[in-house]
């Protein structure tokens, strides 16, 4: 695959490094990856992370070390679209289980699983913050709260059509 | 600001398990404890006084500070890493004096060996390895955990170093070693809680000319030395100081020998452990030392090293040696726990005076030599 | 119906627009405070409100900001921590996401108060959207000359930058958010030194919640001495409790504290009562890292005094019969939940979400986690549950930071109040997977209120 940013997201990166006094580019490293991993097709390759190196002028052991300190970012490739479900107490108060089961029963994965089509990823995260409306879960950027199996058989169905996740 | 630095540190007093030192202000405790000397100082896991940064990871060196200062003689509630926490005047701190530090430390030493794989009779380490002291000085016997231990694949990590990960205690003085004496450090600590791991991501060699320090560094065996892979056990070698003229270091080195051959070429170490110093700097030596001067016709032999860590290498009867000073029963009030061990109480094996025998020893000189060297004390 | 302070304006629609917020008198406060008061004259007024960190800790923020270094030419920082990651908390997520122009006012009003002018607001990564919302509110306060150089005249010059994490509970712990700031992993650095002397690139540096930055708009509007007359002793002014768990109206409440706890689960004003008619069993009130308590000495201390919703009585009994505030999650359940399920969960989240730099907090909380996985699944033993104990006794207070602490509470006051329950886990382990252990008598069969 072709890792380089465009003409536009080279912008970004500088707009992001300029947030910080000179010399702490560095800095920009958790947002520059966030970036790369959009771009990117979801996920950060060696390649892609040693991309973001030469762009910050820092060693490559300097973003791996930081690109699998923090869950959000994949190493490894992943679906389409990630079901991340929060399984934390408050939401397992709630039925974070049987969402996860559920889950299970329409797409025969389970957590760390990727469909054979590579459209869906299952992955269990812990507590995002939305705990009084569980149980949830994260698809791309925003949350699914207040989830039923309706509620999964509808966000299945619109992933499938394309129209979710945008 | 400029004006502080000029005038000469303060001396400050502290008293660490009843005794009574004078150091510099600025001064950690730990130090302060080193200064002493003997049982009162505590076992520093992470800490390497030549590594800017290293120490507060490992726990090991915690203690209980019975009062902050003469200013201010509260207790602290929390017990500190000696490592990390500088002395005040007037500082009152237990070490082996407090049933607290005790209990933390069996703790910590628990943790630290609870998913260790205990391989010590494979491993290169095994005799010179800082987790084997602690344990015995301060483990339990038996481990009450019962689930799988954690391993990960082993990692080459070019063809002089070797990483078990699987040993490996997190204390990051290799990643110091990398930042601080090399140019480009290509491992690090990946991910993070109870799988974080050193590597270098994708199996790249190190490759710099200091790289073998990390080596020295590492308190355990999970950076050893490939060149000196199973060759033999550290207690049958005889360690010599040597030294050469070598442009990139100071070229001041330990030869491991056996015979004639030099299995073995490390930094010269101190009584904790660390690197030696000379003139104020650290004697790190470089890879061509380390790992190509391999035959005796290569150095100056300047005598036996002198050996004066209590490990078990320390056991091998060599010349020179020294005790290390006991000041347990002083500290004690008279009484004697059983802190250390006496490896002569509980090991068959090293009976004889390992310098004086004219070559390698063979299982032959145990069978006749062990039970009329068995009655000798050093 | 108790004071609102910071959630009063939150559902006046299209609030989150500056003009609208402009209009309900939003920036009052920076006007005040840059034209009337000096800096110092701000930090004072913060120091008589009695503010108290909202983070967790509940330190004095008038107090934390005078420990602020100040040396000559080096640059300072404000840092605002909206990493929310405490299982049971989402209350910062709600006052950014409704009204953020609060935090940005709260913001510019602290950072003249601290010499900031550079100031960050550091975010979990999984709120992106609010990273959105956050940096529009930015754009409109700079287009409206709350923010840029020399605001309103004065001289004064601020910027406001957000950035955001990628998931990792421990970037909440201030020394490790900087540590991610700076593009690091998020290791928690080893104190001191402190932030207030090196913090954000070696520079003096304040961190707060959002919650407190965005008290200080009613500090500084009201003045300190009417914001302490809120809420009982050193308990001022109002807090933000997010609400979840068993209860009927889960959600984000802002209480003076002046109220019990009864009246915050029961009344409908606030949580309305627990669902299908079931009864309280537990309840852990200030996030997930203290102390659960179950119900009879939650609504009582162990005095027999009511127990109410400030720092004070929520800590009343310590830790033998007492909690803690907290973050304010407010984390209910009822007697059909499991207290060893539940405990198993948060001892997987700090496993989870350990830096590994510590060997207590590395090894001790999977060891944790697999003990009460074996409890949980019949497999345990009885010696187990004394296991459990010492081991979280060995983690707590030895670790570089305080989650080893925030690990080893859970598990402790589980065990503490809830033995029975492990130990029917023990003897009982097919049952155990049949149903739960139910109510015992740990709760006090409470009448439900009639509203
Ligand atoms: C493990 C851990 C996680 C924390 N998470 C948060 C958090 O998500 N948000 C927060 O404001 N403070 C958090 N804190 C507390 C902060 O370290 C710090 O005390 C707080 O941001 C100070 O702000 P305050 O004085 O306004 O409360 C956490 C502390 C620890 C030890
Ligand atoms: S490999 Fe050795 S030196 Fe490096 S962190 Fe592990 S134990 Fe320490
Ligand atoms: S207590 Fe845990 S999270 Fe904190 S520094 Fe130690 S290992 Fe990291
Ligand atoms: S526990 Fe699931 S969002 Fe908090
Ligand atoms: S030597 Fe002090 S914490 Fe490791």
């Amino acid at each position: 695959m072709n890792s380089q940013f465009s003409e536009a997201q080279l912008q970004e990166v500088k707009r992001l490094t300029s947030r910080y006094p000179e010399g702490r580019q560095k800095s920009a490293l958790i947002p520059v990856l966030h970036l790369a991993q959009n771009t990117f097709g979801g996920w950060l390759s060696k390649e892609v992370m040693d991309y973001v190196a030469g762009l910050l002028s820092i060693k490559p052991i300097e973003v791996y070390e930081v690109a699998s300190f923090y869950t959000m970012f994949n190493l490894q490739p992943v679906g389409k679209h990630l079901l991340e479900v929060c399984q934390t107490g408050p939401c397992m108060l709630n039925g974070s289980e049987s969402i996860i089961d559920y889950i299970y029963e329409k797409l025969g994965i389970r957590p760390g699983e990727t469909t054979a089509d590579g459209l869906f990823t299952l992955k269990t995260v812990e507590c995002l913050g939305a705990c009084g409306y569980a149980p949830m879960l994260q698809l791309g950027e925003h949350y699914r709260e207040h989830l039923t199996k309706e509620k999964i058989d509808a966000l299945i169905e619109s992933c499938k059509s394309n129209r979710a996740n945008a | 600001m400029a004006d502080e630095i000029k005038k000469a540190p303060a001396a400050v007093k502290v008293t660490i398990d009843n005794i009574t030192v004078e150091v510099p202000a600025g001064t950690t405790i730990l130090n302060a404890a080193r200064q002493i000397g003997g049982d009162v100082t505590p076992p520093a896991m992470c800490y390497y006084s030549k590594l800017e940064g290293s120490g507060g990871k490992c726990r090991t060196c915690l203690v209980e500070v019975a009062a902050g200062s003469a200013a201010d003689p509260r207790p602290m509630p929390k017990l500190v890493a000696s490592c990390r926490t500088t002395v005040m005047d007037g500082m009152v701190v237990k070490n082996i004096t407090s049933d607290r530090v005790q209990d933390a430390r069996a703790g910590v030493v628990e943790f630290l060996l609870l998913n260790h794989p205990l391989d010590c009779p494979v491993c290169d380490q095994a005799g010179e390895c800082h987790l084997q002291d602690l344990g015995y000085e301060h483990g339990k016997e038996g481990t009450r955990y019962e689930f799988n231990r954690r391993t990960f694949e082993k990692e080459d990590i070019g063809p002089t170093i070797q990483l078990h990960m699987n040993r490996c205690i997190l204390c990051y003085r290799c990643t110091y070693v990398a930042d601080q004496l090399t140019d480009n450090r290509v491992h690090g600590v990946l991910d993070r809680g109870d799988h974080a791991q050193i590597s270098t991501y994708i199996s790249k060699a190190i490759d710099n000319n200091f790289s073998g320090n990390m080596i020295d560094v590492c308190p355990v065996g999970a950076l050893t030395d490939k060149t000196f892979r199973f060759k033999n056990r550290v207690w049958f070698t005889k360690p010599v100081d040597a030294h050469r003229d070598c442009p990139d270091c100071c070229g001041k080195v330990t030869l491991w020998q056996r015979g004639d051959e030099v299995l073995r070429v490390t930094a010269r170490k101190d009584e904790w452990g660390e690197v030696k110093s000379y003139d104020g700097k650290p004697g790190w030596i470089c890879n061509t030392c380390r790992f190509e001067k391999k035959k005796a016709s290569d150095w100056t032999i300047e005598g036996p090293t002198v050996i004066n860590r209590h490990s078990v290498i320390s056991q091998g009867h060599y010349l020179n040696k020294q005790q290390p000073k006991e000041t347990i029963q002083e500290v004690m009030g008279g009484l004697k726990p059983r802190l250390l061990m006496d490896i002569h109480e509980v090991s068959e094996v090293n009976k004889l005076e390992l310098s004086e025998l004219p070559g390698a020893a063979t299982s032959q000189q145990y069978k006749t030599n062990s039970n009329e060297s068995s009655n000798k004390t050093v | 119906m108790g004071r609102k302070l910071l959630l009063e304006k939150a559902h006046v629609e299209n609030i989150r627009s500056y003009d609208v917020y402009r209009k309900e008198g939003g920036y009052r406060s920076v006007e005040k405070a840059l034209k009337t008061l000096s800096p110092d004259q701000v930090t004072e007024e913060v120091k008589k409100s009695g503010l108290r960190g909202r983070g967790g800790a509940g330190f004095p923020t008038g107090m934390k900001w005078s420990f602020l270094a100040k040396p000559e030419g080096v640059p300072r920082y404000l840092v605002v921590n909206a990493d929310e990651s405490e299982p049971g908390t989402f209350k910062d997520r709600y006052l950014m996401e409704f009204i953020p122009h609060l935090l940005i006012e709260g913001m510019i009003v602290s950072s003249y108060a601290l010499g900031s002018n550079n100031s960050y607001i550091y975010i979990r990564g999984e709120y992106a959207w609010i990273t959105h919302i956050l940096e529009q509110a930015i754009e409109e306060a700079r287009q409206n000359g709350w923010l840029g150089k020399n605001i309103l005249g004065t001289g004064f010059d601020c910027d406001i930058f957000v950035q955001r994490g990628a998931g990792a509970y421990i970037c909440g712990e201030e020394t490790a958010l900087l540590e991610s700031l700076e593009g690091k992993r998020g290791n928690p650095r080893i104190k001191p030194p402190f932030p207030a002397v090196k913090g954000l690139w070696g520079c003096p540096t304040v961190v707060n919640n959002v919650e407190t930055i965005a008290a200080l708009v009613p500090i500084i509007n009201e003045g300190g001495e009417e914001y302490a007359k809120i809420g009982i002793g050193k308990s001022t002014g109002t807090k933000l409790i997010s609400a979840c768990g068993n209860i009927n109206k889960p959600g984000v409440y802002e209480i003076d504290m002046t109220i019990s706890v009864e009246e915050f689960i029961y009344s409908d004003e606030y949580c309305g009562g627990i669902p299908k008619g079931r009864k309280l069993k537990a309840c852990i009130p200030g996030g997930s890292s203290v102390p659960i308590l179950p119900a009879n000495l939650l609504l009582k201390t162990a005095k027999g005094e009511t127990r109410m919703m400030t720092y004070e009585s929520l800590a009343d009994g310590g830790f033998a019969t007492g909690s803690m505030m907290g973050s304010g999650g407010f984390i209910v359940m009822d007697d059909s939940q499991c207290v060893v399920r539940h405990t198993y969960t948060l001892a997987r989240f700090y496993r989870h979400e350990s830096c590994g730099q510590c060997s207590p907090c590395r090894e001790g909380t999977g060891w944790m986690e697999k003990i009460l996985w074996n409890i949980e699944t019949g497999k345990g033993k009885m010696s187990d549950i004394d296991l459990l104990w010492d081991i979280q006794r060995k983690i707590e207070g030895n670790t570089i930071c305080p989650l080893g602490d925030a690990a080893a509470w859970p598990v402790a006051a589980a065990i503490r109040h809830f033995r029975d329950e492990f130990e029917w886990h023990v003897t009982n382990p097919q049952e155990a997977q049949q149903r739960n252990y139910g109510l015992a008598h740990y709760a006090d069969a409470l009448a439900v209120p009639v509203a």
